[in-house]
């Protein structure tokens, strides 16, 4: 009895191929529960890019799991300790070169292009409306340009901010002008499912809605010096009437600033 | 061996090649030698070696990540001494650097290409050396400027380059713009371009010697996948080399003599301006990537050749699908040269082309899938015996699927926008290069070492080393992918800057003491590789009763690599083959013309 049990245990090493698809999945789900999970979305768009990371998860979660489990099935049966049938003298199958070739096949296709509208929507239609700020990008802060009352960037209104605070109004499109003034950063907001490397001498366009107010983070994602690590942001979203108080806030606050020096 | 018939070649005939009437020099045996098998091992030190290097540095990384800013032991007083041991920012990005340099250009691709390509090619193909040795000796010597250029760089003022492996202008490009901009970087770029002339006359000579000089009956679909996979690298690497060289070359001439090729007009950096301007920073990503894409295949397609090999050898079994496999190698060549944009979705780069890229990465998933397949239709119906070697292989297969399928999460250009340069990428890369690459050459190690050195290494030990690397190996690269769902960026000298990165603090310390252990169980390999060269049990000519030619050599094999002509009668895989008794039918045994019934298919 004790000796068909052990026959029919799986050995050591199959139970530990075993492990890692377990494994694997318990991570993740323990992720979940210790919140260490996608960070809060509060963007349009962000919907649908989380909706397409959970489809490729999911996609590829059963892909690892069939294939591990597959693996550690094949490691097991045939442990040359207990399987005392002949070797499948077999050098490949046609057939099965076909299927598992073409049902990948269409299925990475599919994927690719059930991406493509998001990808399109996120970075290829911009708005067709005045720019709300400029964002530049220097070693080691991100500065902050808005047009002012006259809607128009480069102008005397501008309000120019160098305190890494960025004002946002939710609820409604934005449109920003992205550019760096030395090396390159990338302009990474994951609350808002956006990221942009910025190129010095290169203006681009980044735009989104976002759907409600609070307070994140904004990242530099794109090794910029020693510093890197501290060219921290935030940005602050909120409805577009507290926005266009805060707005003649910081410009009043700037006209002060102007007397101030001029005396 | 009294079971083989066809064997009638004795140990000592191994001895003859060496009968010239003189001894040679030490200095001419040893360190300046033509001979393939030596130059395979001054490469297979020298990486590992190398090896020892890069992990430090990512240990460096590790602790940095787990308790920023306190004194670091040991290491801590070689790279932050002024410090006190702490490791300053600058100081971080400079270990980020050097650790991908390290283990990209002075390990994985060297040990791949420069120890197995060198050591397997010439007996595996059943010629007495490469086509051109000299050149071949060459292609070692020239790693050594740039081993040596690369060590001094730590030493020079601002210390070693600090602009990432990818060496992205503006940062690389002007000299103020980090303290790793100034001699460091030129010093980098010197030492690339030294890889890169080294890797090169390794790929002309493997390409020429696999053509030409093959042994009677050794077809191109006789050969083992392991040549496969450095003949396509070989390819590669001939293709895709000249452009980074040329890159980095463009980017010598903007630091040292003020061209423009990677800067904007007006390009600064701390109030000072760069000299020309005209030049765009995304030039130089399109033109790395062209060659470092390409190189990611270089760096894992003989990793695969190689498991091929192992996986049907201690699955007793015929490798499934031959062919399919060989052609999945090829359309990962083919595709690898118009994938590299998928480096560059949010770089700037004109998003149309994104589309373009994002298809092309997807199809090359498929050939990677096509591998994984076959690999488990290898080990179907067969008898696994699980060495050591087998052990490292099947858990390559078991890490590739996580690596491959974690690719496909970046190619997906709008989840890349969040993924990208998170830690998310950095999982995947780890997947693929370390439990991945490494693993398969831990196995290689562990099954060709007794062709090497005639001696076999100590499988019990080598179980326990293979059993402590792959859970240590998990622990610390598995988590990574949750760090990176949540938006944990790579890079960073102190992540926890950010509040919200906070609470990731002690899943990182986990990491970290598992990497330090990881570093540590390495011990076991080491004293039981340098103790079986010397004591391990003598192995004979085929201790694994393998097919492939290499195991008809002597154990080590002499100059001139093997005592009888080789006549090829067939393929590597036909293990248990019906024709013959044994469970193995070398490629050089002559039919035994046994009446087989028709073969499945």
């Amino acid at each position: 009895m004790i000796k068909r049990f052990l026959r029919w245990m799986p050995s050591f090493w199959a139970l530990l191929f075993l492990a890692v698809p377990v494994m694997g999945v318990a991570t993740f789900v323990l992720a979940d529960h210790y919140n260490i999970w996608l960070p809060r979305d509060v963007s349009e768009h962000g919907r649908t890019i989380d909706q397409l990371f959970f489809f490729i998860l999911y996609l590829t979660g059963i892909v690892f799991i069939v294939t591990e489990v597959v693996l550690f099935y094949f490691a097991w049966k045939y442990d040359a300790k207990h399987n005392s049938k002949p070797v499948e003298f077999s050098h490949g199958s046609h057939s099965l070169e076909v299927v598992w070739t073409i049902l990948p096949a269409v299925t990475l296709l599919f994927i690719a292009i059930y991406q493509m509208d998001a990808w399109a929507a996120a970075k290829m239609r911009p708005p067709e409306i005045p720019f709300t700020c400029e964002v530049t990008g220097r070693q080691f802060n991100w500065d902050f340009r808005y047009p002012g009352p006259d809607n128009v960037l480069y102008t005397p209104d501008d309000i120019v901010r160098t305190d890494g605070n960025l004002y946002l109004p939710y609820g409604e499109e934005v449109l920003l002008k992205i550019t760096s003034a030395d090396v390159l950063h990338s302009f990474f907001l994951p609350n808002l499912r956006l990221k942009q490397d910025v190129i010095p001498g290169m203006d681009q366009k980044m735009w989104f809605r976002a759907t409600d107010g609070g307070s994140f983070d904004i990242v530099c994602a794109e090794l910029c010096g020693w510093g890197h690590y501290k060219m921290k942001g935030r940005i602050h979203l909120l409805k577009p009437e507290q926005f266009a108080a805060k707005l003649e806030e910081l410009r009043q606050e700037q006209n002060t600033m102007r007397v101030a020096e001029a005396k | 061996m009294s079971t083989v018939p066809y064997d009638h070649h004795h140990e000592a005939a191994g001895h003859a090649a060496h009968g010239h009437g003189h001894a040679p020099s030490f200095l001419k045996t040893y360190v300046f030698s033509l001979d393939h098998k030596i130059i395979g091992l001054q490469f297979l030190f020298s990486t590992l070696i190398w090896f020892v290097v890069g992990g430090m540095l990512a240990l460096g990384v590790r602790w940095q990540l787990a308790w920023p800013w306190s004194p670091m032991p040991i290491l801590g007083n070689l790279v932050g001494h002024a410090e006190g041991g702490q490791i300053p920012p600058e100081t971080y990005t400079m270990l980020v650097t050097m650790h991908a340099t390290v283990m990209i250009f002075f390990v994985i691709i060297p040990v791949l290409a420069g120890a197995f390509g060198n050591f397997l090619i010439p007996l595996m193909i059943g010629a007495d050396d490469m086509a051109f040795p000299t050149l071949n000796m060459l292609s070692y010597w020239f790693m050594w400027p740039a081993f040596i250029v690369i060590g001094a760089s730590f030493f020079v003022e601002g210390g070693a380059a600090q602009s990432g492996w990818t060496s992205y202008p503006p940062l690389s490009a002007l000299f103020t713009a980090a303290p790793g901009s100034g001699t460091g970087q030129t010093l980098w770029l010197i030492g690339v371009t030294f890889v890169g002339v080294s890797s090169m006359m390794g790929s002309v000579n493997y390409m020429t010697t696999i053509i030409q000089m093959r042994a009677p009956g050794m077809t191109m679909f006789r050969l083992p996948m392991t040549i496969w996979g450095m003949f396509i690298t070989a390819t590669l690497q001939a293709f895709a080399l000249p452009v980074l060289t040329a890159a980095g070359f463009m980017q010598v001439t903007d630091r040292l003599l003020g061209t423009g090729f990677f800067l904007s007009d007006g390009a600064t950096a701390n109030n000072a301006l760069a000299q020309a301007g005209g030049g765009q920073p995304l030039l130089w990503q399109h033109l790395f990537w062209f060659y470092s894409h390409p190189a990611v295949y270089i760096m894992i397609l003989p990793a695969m050749g190689m498991v091929s090999d192992i996986l049907s050898c201690f699955s007793r079994k015929p490798l499934f699908g031959y062919k399919p496999m060989v052609y999945s190698i090829g359309g990962i060549a083919g595709l690898g040269f118009i994938v590299w944009g998928h480096h560059m979705f949010v770089s700037g780069m004109n998003p149309a082309l994104g589309l373009t890229f994002m298809v092309s990465t997807m199809m090359i998933a498929l050939p990677s899938a096509i591998k994984t397949f076959n690999w488990l239709g290898t080990m179907w119906g067969g008898k696994i015996q699980f060495t050591t070697p087998m052990l490292f292989s099947i858990a390559f297969v078991s890490m590739f699927i996580i690596g491959g399928l974690s690719g496909i999460f970046m190619a997906a250009t709008p989840v890349d926008i969040f993924i990208h340069d998170t830690y998310y990428i950095v999982a995947h890369f780890h997947y693929v290069l370390f439990t991945g690459t490494a693993m398969a050459v831990l196995g290689a190690i562990y099954f060709w070492f007794p062709k090497m050195f005639g001696r076999m290494m100590n499988d019990q030990w080598g179980k326990i080393h293979f059993l402590l690397t792959f859970i240590l190996m998990n622990c610390v690269f598995f988590p990574m992918h949750i760090l990176g769902m949540r938006g944990f960026p790579r890079r960073l000298a102190d992540p926890y800057h950010y509040d919200t990165f906070r609470d990731l603090m002690p899943l990182n310390q986990f990491m970290s003491w598992c990497a330090f252990l990881l570093v540590g169980v390495q011990i076991i390999f080491v004293i039981n590789f340098f103790w079986s060269i010397f004591f391990g049990p003598r192995a004979g000519r085929n201790p694994w009763h393998a097919n492939g030619l290499e195991w008809q050599a002597p154990s080590p094999p002499g100059h001139g690599n093997f005592d009888f002509q080789p006549v090829i009668y067939r393929g590597p895989y036909e293990y248990g083959s019906p024709e013959v008794d044994v469970d193995y039918y070398p490629q050089t045994q002559p039919p035994t013309g046994r009446e087989v019934p028709a073969a499945k298919h």
